[in-house]
C-alpha cells in the first residue's frame, strides 16, 4: 500500500439531538495519526451518527472536532469532507456512472484535474483494490464485495487524511466479507488513520489499536483491544460481548 | 348503402384530404412542433426549478412551488391559454411590437407544462436513495454540486417515461392555441384541419389532421414503453462472482 499523509482526529464532548431524541451525549474520541479506532456497540447506540457528526454531514449541537489539533468546526464543511474519506454500509456508488468515473468524479470536479489525469489516478486506485479491469462497467454489474472495494477506492482517490468505515461489511454476503476486511487491514497497516464502526469483532480485536464501546449515545468503555475483549470493566460491555461473540 | 357512402364521404373524402395535406405538412406540422418543443424545453427548465424549490429546505420556496403547481395543474389548459394569451397581449405588444399571439401561446403552454414536469422531476429526484446525496457530500461536494452531478441525473433518468408522456400531452394541447386567433402562417395542425373543414363543410380535413397527430404520438407512446422496459430491466450484463480469495493487489486481476 502507498504511504498516506494521515492526520490525527479528535472529537470532544460531542452532543447531538434529533428533537427529543438525544443521540450523542458527550462523546470523546481520539484517533492518533496512523492508527485505527474501532467503534462497537448495539444498534441505535449512535455509532454511525458519530461518524456523520465527525465529518459534519450532521453538525453537532455541542462539542468540538479537531484535525491535527486544530478545530475544524469553522472550516467550510465541504473542504473538511475532502480530507475525510467515508465508506458506507450500502456502498452508495453512483449507479449512472462507470466504476472509473465513480472514482474520478471528485478528482475532476473538486481537485480540478484534467480528465485523462483524473482517469489515470482512478485506475491507479482501482488497481490497489484489484478492480482495474472493471473500470468501464457500471456498479450494478459488480458483486457487493467488488462494489465496496470500488467505494473504498473512490474515497482513497481524494488522498484523505482519515478514513471512516460505517459498517462497511454488514451488507455483504458472508463469503465477500473477507476481501473487504483484508483491504481495510491493508490500509490500517499502511498507516491510514481510520475510524471503523463495525460488527466484525475479529477485525476490531485484531486490527484496531483502540476500541470504543458505545451504548445509548455515550462511550461506556474504551481502550486497547486486549483490555476491551479480555477484561471488560462494565456489565454493559460484558453483556454486549456475550451477545455478539 | 347511401348512408354508408355518405359517412365515407364525410370522414374519408380523399380529395378534400389531399387538398389539405400540403398545408398540414408545410405549415401545421412545423408550428405544432415548435409550440410543443419550445414549451417542452422551457417547461422542463421551469419545472426543474420548481422541483428544486419543492424539495428545498427553505419553507418559503416550497410554498411558492406548491401554490404554483396547484394553480396550473388545477386549471383547464384552455382557460390558461385564453387568460395568458389575451390578458398579456398588451404587454407582449409593448415588448415585441407585434400583435402575434404565438409567443404567448408558447408561454401559456410552458406555464402549464412546468407545473406537471415539476411534479415529475420532484418525484424522480425524491426517489433517489438518500445515500447517494450522502456519499456525494462525504466526498466533499456541496449540496448544489451533489444535486447537479449525482442526484438530479439519476432522478431524471427514472422519470423519462413520464416526461415523454408529458410531451405527448403538449403536442395535443398545442392545438388549443387556435383560440388566440393565429395568423395564417402560424396555424398549427388542428387549426388548419379545422379551417379546411369550415370552408368545405366536410370533416375529412380534420380526420387528416387527426391522423397526423397519431403519426406523431403513437410512436412516442411506444418509445415510452421501450425506455420504460429498458429502465426497469437494465442492461442485461451478468454479474461476476467476487474474487474474494485474492482481494488485494495484482493477484486479483487474473
Amino acid at each position: 500500500m502507498t504511504e498516506f499523509s494521515s492526520g490525527t482526529l479528535t472529537g470532544k464532548n460531542l452532543h447531538l439531538s434529533f428533537g427529543q431524541n438525544h443521540v450523542l451525549r458527550g462523546i470523546d474520541l481520539h484517533v492518533e495519526k496512523g492508527t485505527t479506532a474501532s467503534v462497537i456497540g448495539p444498534s441505535g447506540s449512535g455509532k454511525s451518527t458519530l461518524l456523520r457528526v465527525m465529518n459534519r454531514l450532521i453538525e453537532p449541537d455541542q462539542g468540538d472536532i479537531l484535525l491535527d489539533g486544530r478545530s475544524v468546526l469553522k472550516d467550510n464543511p465541504d473542504e473538511l469532507r475532502q480530507r475525510i474519506g467515508m465508506v458506507f454500509q450500502q456502498f452508495n456508488l453512483f449507479p449512472h456512472k462507470t466504476v472509473a468515473d465513480n472514482v474520478s468524479l471528485a478528482l475532476r470536479k473538486l481537485r480540478k484535474l484534467p480528465k485523462d489525469q483524473a482517469r489515470a489516478q482512478a485506475l491507479e486506485q482501482l488497481d490497489l483494490v484489484g478492480l482495474k479491469h472493471k473500470a468501464d462497467v457500471r456498479p450494478a454489474n459488480l458483486s457487493g464485495g467488488q462494489q465496496q472495494r470500488v467505494a473504498i477506492a473512490r474515497a482513497l482517490a481524494m488522498k484523505p487524511e482519515v478514513m471512516f468505515f460505517d459498517e462497511a461489511t454488514s451488507a455483504l454476503d458472508p463469503e465477500l466479507v473477507k476481501g473487504v476486511l483484508a483491504l481495510m487491514t491493508d490500509l490500517a497497516k499502511g498507516g491510514m488513520t481510520m475510524v471503523v464502526v463495525t460488527h466484525e469483532m475479529g477485525f476490531s480485536r485484531n486490527v484496531s489499536d483502540t476500541v470504543t464501546f458505545m451504548d445509548a449515545g455515550v462511550v461506556v468503555e474504551s481502550g486497547p483491544p486486549e483490555q476491551i475483549f479480555t477484561a471488560p470493566g462494565t456489565d454493559r460491555l460484558k453483556g454486549f460481548l456475550s451477545d455478539v461473540l | 348503402m347511401d348512408l354508408l357512402e355518405q359517412l365515407a364521404d364525410t370522414f374519408f373524402n380523399w380529395e378534400e384530404m389531399a387538398k389539405v395535406i400540403p398545408a398540414l405538412l408545410a405549415v401545421g406540422l412545423p408550428n405544432t412542433l415548435i409550440l410543443a418543443v419550445a414549451s417542452g424545453i422551457f417547461g422542463s427548465l421551469l419545472g426543474l426549478l420548481l422541483a428544486m424549490m419543492g424539495i428545498s429546505r427553505n419553507a418559503g420556496a416550497r410554498w411558492v412551488a406548491r401554490i404554483y403547481t396547484d394553480i396550473f395543474r388545477g386549471l383547464p389548459a384552455i382557460l390558461v391559454i385564453l387568460v395568458i394569451g389575451i390578458g398579456l397581449s398588451p404587454i407582449a405588444r409593448e415588448i415585441t411590437g407585434s400583435r402575434n399571439p404565438y409567443p404567448l401561446g408558447i408561454l401559456a403552454l410552458t406555464l402549464i407544462a412546468a407545473a406537471y414536469i415539476g411534479e415529475i422531476f420532484r418525484s424522480g429526484i425524491q426517489s433517489v436513495e438518500k445515500g447517494q446525496l450522502e456519499a456525494s457530500r462525504a466526498l466533499g461536494f456541496s449540496y448544489g454540486s451533489s444535486m447537479r452531478l449525482v442526484v438530479v441525473p439519476q432522478g431524471i433518468r427514472r422519470v423519462l417515461p413520464a416526461l415523454v408522456n408529458q410531451f405527448i400531452s403538449l403536442l395535443k394541447d398545442s392545438s388549443l392555441v387556435f383560440m388566440l386567433g393565429l395568423a395564417a402562417s402560424d396555424r398549427e395542425i388542428f387549426r388548419i384541419g379545422n379551417d379546411a373543414m369550415a370552408n368545405t363543410g366536410n370533416l375529412s380535413p380534420l380526420v387528416a389532421a387527426g391522423i397526423l397527430y397519431l403519426i406523431l404520438t403513437v410512436p412516442l407512446t411506444h418509445f415510452v414503453n421501450f425506455i420504460d422496459n429498458r429502465l426497469r430491466t437494465g442492461r442485461p450484463e451478468k454479474k461476476e462472482p467476487d474474487e474474494a480469495a485474492a482481494p488485494i493487489g495484482k493477484g486479483a486481476q487474473a
